[in-house]
């Protein structure tokens, strides 16, 4: 115990405030201080939030930090602002902002959670639902069952287990364990802007995690990382080289994306800059349209040929096969094991992506909720659960999600609009064209692209997943499981709302509904 | 090899300011009036730019179509007074199954003629009524090689509207003993229909048959409707008669391809009138789907005569008329299509689905359930602008004009629309592995629906469900 213990300490890495970079955050409430203020100072001496803040050297208080008002619930206490101003100057209101934020999968609470989580290191103090969409369906109708108090364990979180193997064929190959439960997905360079790419990267290596190329090549800067850097071989095969599949540790063949299942990779042409021309060795400016599928497989023995051309490439390299949930997704699933893979990696239809048309993002392939037990139970059937690892991934937003695909039968996930929310992604969507994301994440733009660093997306997500890790630790812990390990498939620990009788449903989180303005 | 069908499509900007789903909101007090770092100068994407020259007259709030939500200007004013509401106006347009949203959306396509891509995730709820309740199917390894829209592999979207004959029957010297119509095919698998309620000027019409026109499909008209001024229209049109007034337009049945005649008890007498006026004329039979009609039964009555075409309709949003718990399209057309295969008629007549039809997703949904085609009718007037804001239904004028619209430009509006819809149905062919759309026809197993899946991957966890989803 003393040695796991010694290991999962080591491999913790430190959390550090990370403020947003933007001026004005936003915040679920919004205070404001209007003319009647004598600058006092009477706020910023009480509120323990640092929502007032009047430096020494200033004559008057600085604007209200409004995500870190925690709002009407401070009236409760002996530190409300509103009510101990002596001038009447501080309004309190929700702010009106928030309904033009956010949608049905990721509501802004949602959104503003996983900032705040980026920022601390910790949960929010704020009265936001991080773990909940609003979709009514899926992860947002399933909750972990009313626990047996004898059950729980008191260990700390050093002393839990979240690390997840990713080699459990039992062949000659190294194994590789990561710590966290989750990985990185593929963002390619062209779709997202360098210094992100290197700040996942940089941020794997401290979580001892992985993540992932894309279909954009290889950049010399991953090189340092590069333990932690799966290579991407889709039907593009942009940057694919004989020494990018020996640089990785693992590598990655997409076969199909969730968010566009039966299309290729889109890359608009305003965002082909010449050095991501260069680098996918095409023309500047030049739409770059994946095929769709692979044009050298057309079967399962093809997709062996794939494998074992990989296998026989780097002797030391895992294989993983990224799939989309089509109906036969476990009959697929169980090819990808014949063929030799290691991992099986399913990505649901409610997945992210740099660019795809709306019309497959919401109609072609099934959700990731239903895949999951699909494939887990076929497996199980097959009796190859055991010797292949299944990652999940498409639409599993925060760690809750995480806990429940593992619940559902995964043993981990891999997470991409999560890192990218952690990093102040409001998921407007404008990723695809012009010049690319506005707030310089998913972007080549020269101007836009500078307006984020390495080193501050290193921290936000390596604060994002230590707070994720104490969530799954306290869901363990209430379970009395000492691993992440012995949840994989426990879906008798989860219940579905819409699947409880009337009496037992009220013991349960109502799952939120209320109407959105798309 | 034949010509392959494509619909050229060329940008057509809106004429009148669209609704836009947001408005600014400013807390003036605090504004320096003419800040030189005002975030609207700095918009990525310029949407205030016809405004921030003259500051001083501003207006507020203002409404944004083109608002791409980035949040900059509200998280980098240097004030911090500048913030952003849904603007009430769109929350007021269309209604709860034409929503907002989807208006926007096909004003987009409309405008550019290019499909909506971007980026991030599905936004949306989990699953929905009616369409929303299925997933179309994709193919993850074996299948045949596609890429329709880019236009390395073509995929048919071809329909008929004539009979097919049962069999073939040859004499003894090779030469076909049966009598063998001409086929009557448009290119895709969408026809136009008359709104039943708007302003449907002559301008307006003209518009829509000049699409009509280009792409090579037809619009169902109202025979008495047909003002001499379209008759050069004829090939396009498709006049809809019933049994009593038929014979007031020998002239239009003699200039047309075919006809629709509303469905009554006993309508079947008359289509040897019909064809003794133009025996080429292909007929169709136009069913209302109301509560107390037997539907799947009549369809199949109707399949023993010699008709080419049964033409289904729901209501606006998809839904079954005259009943006090509609059903919707999806469900009765599954209804009908299986009706017809059990009677051994299905592959000799076609079925066209109108009602609800308000994206391209539901254009290939409506055929996984068993229609051929389908028919639009409101998306053609939101192509050109229609707020469907009723105001014309009350007797207003029209916000955006659309009685004095120019039919170039009409047309222009709706040629681009179907370009976008029909690259958006080619995807999803093509995802599916299919290079036809008349293989898509009643192919369920290139879908999956909510119920399926619940039961397949959910109830041996969960057991029985308790609350039941009305999804229908």
């Amino acid at each position: 115990m003393n040695q796991i213990k010694h290991q999962v300490k080591h491999q913790l890495p430190e959390t550090k405030v990370t403020p947003s970079r933007f001026r004005n955050t936003i915040g679920k409430y919004i205070i404001k201080r209007n003319s009647k203020c004598v600058s006092c100072g009477k706020c910023a001496e009480i509120c323990p939030f640092g929502v007032h803040i009047m430096p020494d050297n200033h004559a008057s208080p600085l604007r209200p930090v409004e995500h870190k008002c925690i709002g009407f619930d401070c009236k409760k206490t002996d530190h409300y602002c509103i009510e101990h101003c002596p001038e009447d100057a501080l309004v309190l209101k929700d702010n009106p902002l928030l309904d033009t934020m956010g949608d049905y999968r990721w509501p802004s609470e949602m959104l503003l959670g996983h900032f705040a989580m980026a920022e601390t290191g910790d949960a929010p103090h704020v009265d936001l639902e991080y773990n909940l969409g609003n979709s009514g369906g899926g992860f947002d109708k399933i909750r972990f069952v009313e626990p047996n108090p004898d059950l729980a364990i008191e260990i700390s979180d050093e002393d839990i287990d979240t690390s997840i193997d990713l080699n459990k064929t039992g062949d000659d190959r190294p194994q590789k364990t990561i710590s966290i439960p989750c990985y990185g997905g593929g963002m390619s360079y062209g779709s997202t802007a360098l210094s992100v790419i290197i700040g996942r990267a940089r941020a794997a290596k401290r979580l001892n995690s992985l993540t992932c190329t894309g279909e954009g090549g290889y950049p010399r800067q991953f090189l340092p990382y590069k333990e932690h850097v799966i290579t991407q071989v889709a039907t593009g095969l942009f940057g694919v080289r004989e020494e990018t599949i020996q640089h990785c540790p693992i590598m990655e063949f997409k076969y199909a994306q969730g968010a566009k299942p039966g299309l290729g990779g889109h890359l608009l042409g305003e965002k082909v800059t010449e050095a991501v021309a260069k680098m996918r060795e095409t023309v500047v400016g030049s739409s770059l349209f994946s095929p769709f599928p692979f044009h050298s497989v057309y079967s399962v023995e093809d997709h062996k040929k794939h494998v074992d051309w990989m296998k026989e490439i780097n002797h030391n390299v895992l294989c993983s096969i990224k799939v989309s949930t089509p109906t036969d997704v476990d009959m697929v699933a169980v090819g990808v094991y014949y063929a030799g893979g290691h991992i099986i990696h399913i990505d649901g239809s409610y997945g992210g992506t740099g660019a795809a048309p709306d019309i497959a993002k919401k109609n072609i392939a099934m959700p990731i909720e239903y895949a999951i037990p699909k494939v887990h139970r076929f497996l199980v059937e097959e009796g190859a659960r055991d010797k292949i690892c299944l990652i999940a991934s498409g639409g599993i937003r925060n760690a809750l999600d995480v806990a429940k695909a593992i619940a559902l039968g995964a043993d981990g996930c891999v997470i991409g609009t999560a890192d990218l929310v952690a990093v102040e992604c409001v998921r407007c969507g404008n990723c695809e064209s012009g010049r690319g994301c506005a707030r310089g994440i998913a972007t080549t733009d020269p101007e836009l692209g500078n307006m984020i660093d390495e080193a501050y997306v290193e921290q936000r997500l390596v604060n994002m997943y230590m707070a994720w890790r104490k969530q799954w630790c306290d869901i363990l812990r209430t379970y009395g499981l000492k691993s992440i390990k012995e949840l994989r498939g426990r879906s008798d620990l989860l219940v579905h709302l819409d699947y409880l009788d009337e009496s037992d449903r009220k013991k349960y989180q109502p799952a939120p509904e209320y109407k959105m303005v798309l | 090899m034949p010509k392959k069908y494509q619909i050229q499509t060329k940008a057509a900007p809106p004429k009148f300011y669209p609704v836009g789903k947001y408005a600014t909101i400013e807390f003036r007090e605090d504004c320096a009036g003419s800040c030189k770092e005002c975030v609207k100068k700095n918009c990525v994407y310029d949407i205030f730019k016809d405004n921030y020259l003259h500051m001083s007259q501003m207006d507020e709030p203002e409404y944004l179509y083109a608002c791409n939500s980035c949040f900059r200007c509200i998280q980098e004013c240097t004030k911090g007074i500048f913030s952003r509401v849904v603007n009430p106006e769109y929350r007021e347009i269309g209604d709860e199954y034409w929503t907002p949203d989807i208006l926007g959306r096909t004003w987009y396509q409309a405008h550019t003629g290019s499909i909506p891509v971007s980026g991030a995730g599905y936004r949306g709820p989990f699953v929905g009524k009616g369409f929303d309740s299925m997933w179309t199917d994709m193919s993850e390894i074996v299948r045949p090689t596609r890429d329709g829209i880019h236009g390395r592999e073509y995929i048919n979207t071809c329909i008929e509207l004539s009979r097919r004959p049962e069999r073939l029957a040859f004499n003894e010297d090779g030469s076909l003993a049966i009598d063998i119509k001409p086929i009557l095919e448009i290119p895709l698998p969408i026809l136009f229909q008359h709104p039943d309620f708007g302003i449907l000027s002559k301008n307006v019409l003209v518009s829509m048959l000049r699409a009509a026109q280009t792409l090579g499909t037809k619009m169902l008209i109202n025979a008495s409707d047909v003002y001499e001024d379209l008759m050069p229209f004829g090939p396009f049109i498709i006049p809809l008669v019933k049994k009593d007034n038929f014979q007031n337009y020998p002239k239009l049945l003699t200039h047309v391809e075919m006809v629709e005649i509303e469905y009554e008890p006993g309508i079947e007498k008359i289509f040897g009138a019909l064809k003794a006026m133009n025996e080429n004329l292909v007929i169709s039979v136009g069913l209302e789907l109301k509560a107390d009609l037997d539907y799947a039964k009549t369809c199949v009555e109707l399949s023993k005569t010699d008709i080419d075409t049964i033409h289904v309709y729901a209501n606006s949003n998809g839904r079954e008329f005259e009943s006090d718990n509609p059903r919707f399209i999806k469900d009765m057309l599954r209804d009908i299509h299986l009706a017809l295969i059990d009677a051994g008629k299905r592959q000799q007549l076609n079925i066209i689905a109108s009602g609800g039809i308000c994206m391209a997703e539901h254009v290939n949904k409506a055929i996984i359930c068993g229609a051929d085609g389908v028919t639009i009718d409101l998306p053609l007037l939101i192509a050109m602008e229609c707020r469907l804001c009723d105001r014309c239904k009350n007797g207003l004028s029209c916000p955006v004009e659309l009685e004095a619209i120019d039919p170039a430009y009409g047309s222009n509006r709706i040629t681009n629309l179907m370009g976008a819809w029909r690259n958006q149905i080619l995807e999803m062919l093509g995802a599916m592995g299919l290079r036809e759309a008349r293989r898509l026809r009643g192919e369920v197993g290139r879908s999956m629906w909510f119920e399926d899946l619940e039961k397949e991957s959910f109830a041996p966890i969960f057991g029985e469900r308790k609350i039941s989803i009305d999804v229908g």
